[in-house]
């Protein structure tokens, strides 16, 4: 994917500029049009194989019921005992991300600090297997860790927060670590000289440096949770998204239209919320 | 105060220093003290409205399930006709990602061109006009529309309407992903400088010509960058779209989870594992090309 022509080095080495020919366009060597033909092939199989049934979706039937669905969707369910449990399953989304954020901050801290290598002389014989254990972590999303939790802790937004602490811990850890081993190395080693114990050191010379871009990366993470756990429910894990899947299971529709709505303040209220945020820290 | 003295005079080998004694108490106690009340304070009403027990992961009621499922993952079921069946579902899942990619930038591409404000005439000589100026708030405001419905909510939709498939799991990733396409690329097109654009089409070219010459040469890798980066994003919640019957390796795992067959989860979570590495390695490899 590099430019084919090298244009700087050979034209800084060239007494006057030196004009080359374009590539031909269907060169072997023209690595974009590889990329392009490949995405080409992709794309293309990628529709042949999927049987997606277009005449079905695009059928008059189809568009029948899909107005039917939004005409229905038109009507939200606005009694006041309604409103009271969509803003408590509400606040339970919040709570829901809120504290496995916080479980995330811990555990990821505590996998980050045998994650990391903090200065030449540490052997960090754990940073290995803990690398692998934050990168599993990291790659089940929180709806798989929600579906596997539930066999463990049944229905509930407990397994919601447990689903969400764990995905979050291995992507805050992987953070974390980095954040770790990029600190300027001075103030630990002005203390590891005169023979201050490793936690010590790590509490009064790299966490004071590195804890405003932890906190960061944690609010950013925050953000990123309160809109996973509004739809984490869907597979019974607490919060707006288990009063989705259920009210629409019973096609109640005037209930599912009320809780999407929510779910979409929500979610814009937290947009909103994190634009004022970074223009104020930005500024 | 002068018994001290005295007595260093009388023995003048040994001066003596006054001692520092470090505060054995903490001089930040109650500031600290106050903040742990206080995060106590908001912790406790987190703690009970998310249920928060972790015994009930002990009691033997839900431990011996639990135990059970965890012991059944080895050894993972690796028969051919089982893994077979795991490698239709994993292509299928690349398929629905990149179909939905593809149909994302059908809707993104056109309505990033609508909002992008470098690509007015009317204000490149001042003020741009009213009506377009409202369009272009428009199209900004159906973008946003779009992307804030997560996939998974426009799939639930979608399975109600037109039934279990990968249907619904390539529109619903093609409509929240076109709204995040579309927001983005109207952000990178008008980061950039400006002025060949301007020049274009103060010069009379016309909008998609001064896009074409103009804004899209200078922009072309961090578009590209950004998309591939999206596809990476989109294998993944396709993956997880399955659970509610859009297709895929999720519904695949969501079965076999259903009837508590460690052995087949085992299998899936591990190539749906590889499956999230290999795109984020494919990715950044054709990224770092692209740079």
């Amino acid at each position: 994917m590099r430019p084919q022509h090298e244009g700087p080095s050979v034209s800084a080495r060239a007494a006057n500029e030196v004009y080359k020919l374009p590539p031909k366009l269907f060169d072997a060597r023209c690595k974009a049009c590889w990329f392009v033909a490949g995405v080409f092939a992709l794309v293309v199989a990628s529709f042949w194989s999927l049987d997606l049934r277009w005449a079905q979706f695009l059928s008059w039937d189809a568009f029948a019921r899909m107005g039917r669905f939004l005409g229905e969707l038109l009507r939200p369910e606005l009694k006041a005992a309604f409103l009271g449990k969509v803003l408590a399953a509400s606040l339970e989304t919040l709570a829901m991300s809120a504290l496995g954020t916080l479980l995330a901050v811990i555990l990821g801290l505590a996998l980050a600090l045998s994650a990391s290598k903090t200065h030449a002389d540490d052997p960090a014989r754990w940073r290995g297997p803990t690398r692998l254990v934050l990168n599993a972590l990291r790659s089940t999303p929180e709806l798989v860790w929600a579906a596997l939790l539930l066999i463990a802790a049944g229905l509930g937004p407990f397994v919601g927060t447990l689903a969400l602490g764990l995905h979050t811990a291995g992507v805050l850890g992987r953070l974390f670590a980095e954040a770790i081993e990029n600190a300027p190395p001075g103030p630990a080693f002005a203390l590891r000289t005169r023979g201050v114990g490793e936690s010590r050191i790590f509490i009064y010379a790299t966490l004071p440096q590195v804890l405003p871009q932890l906190m960061s990366y944690t609010l950013y993470r925050w953000e990123n949770n309160i809109r996973a756990a509004a739809v984490l429910g869907v597979v019974g894990a607490g919060g707006l998204g288990q009063m989705l899947a259920f009210h629409m299971g019973l096609f109640q529709m005037g209930e599912t239209s009320t809780v999407l709505i929510a779910m979409l303040v929500l979610v814009a209220l937290v947009d909103a919320l994190s634009y004022v945020v970074r223009g104020r820290l930005s500024r | 105060m002068l018994q001290p003295k005295s007595s260093s005079m009388s023995n003048p080998a040994a001066p003596v220093l006054p001692l520092i004694r470090p505060p054995l108490r903490d001089p930040a106690w109650t500031a600290r003290l106050f903040w742990a009340l206080a995060g106590l304070m908001v912790l406790w009403p987190m703690l009970v409205l998310t249920e928060f027990k972790p015994w009930v992961l002990w009691e033997p009621g839900s431990l011996k399930p639990a135990l059970n499922f965890l012991a059944a993952f080895f050894p993972p079921r690796l028969d051919l006709e089982f893994l077979g069946m795991v490698a239709r579902e994993t292509w299928r899942t690349v398929a629905i990602a990149t179909a939905g990619l593809t149909l994302a930038l059908v809707l993104a591409i056109p309505l990033a061109l609508m909002s992008v404000r470098v690509l007015s005439l009317s204000a490149l000589t001042g003020q741009m006009a009213f009506v377009p100026s409202v369009a272009r708030q428009g199209v900004r405001w159906l973008l946003m529309v779009l992307r804030s419905v997560p996939e998974l909510v426009w799939a639930l939709v979608f399975v109600r309407v037109v039934g279990l498939g990968p249907t619904s799991g390539v529109l619903a990733i093609a409509l929240t992903y076109g709204g995040m396409l579309g927001k983005v690329y109207g952000d990178i097109l008008e980061s950039g400088d400006a002025h060949a654009t301007n020049s274009l089409m103060r010069n009379g070219s016309g909008r998609l010509q001064a896009f074409f010459y103009g804004l899209l040469p200078q922009n072309a890798a961090e578009l590209t960058s950004y998309t591939v980066y999206r596809w990476e994003c989109a294998i993944r919640s396709s993956a997880v779209l399955g659970f509610v019957g859009a297709g895929g390796l999720g519904q695949q795992m969501d079965s076999s989870m259903k009837m508590f067959n460690g052995s087949e989860v085992a299998t899936i979570l591990m190539v749906f594992m590889a499956l999230v590495w290999l795109a984020d390695r494919v990715s950044a490899f054709l990224r770092k090309g692209l740079a």
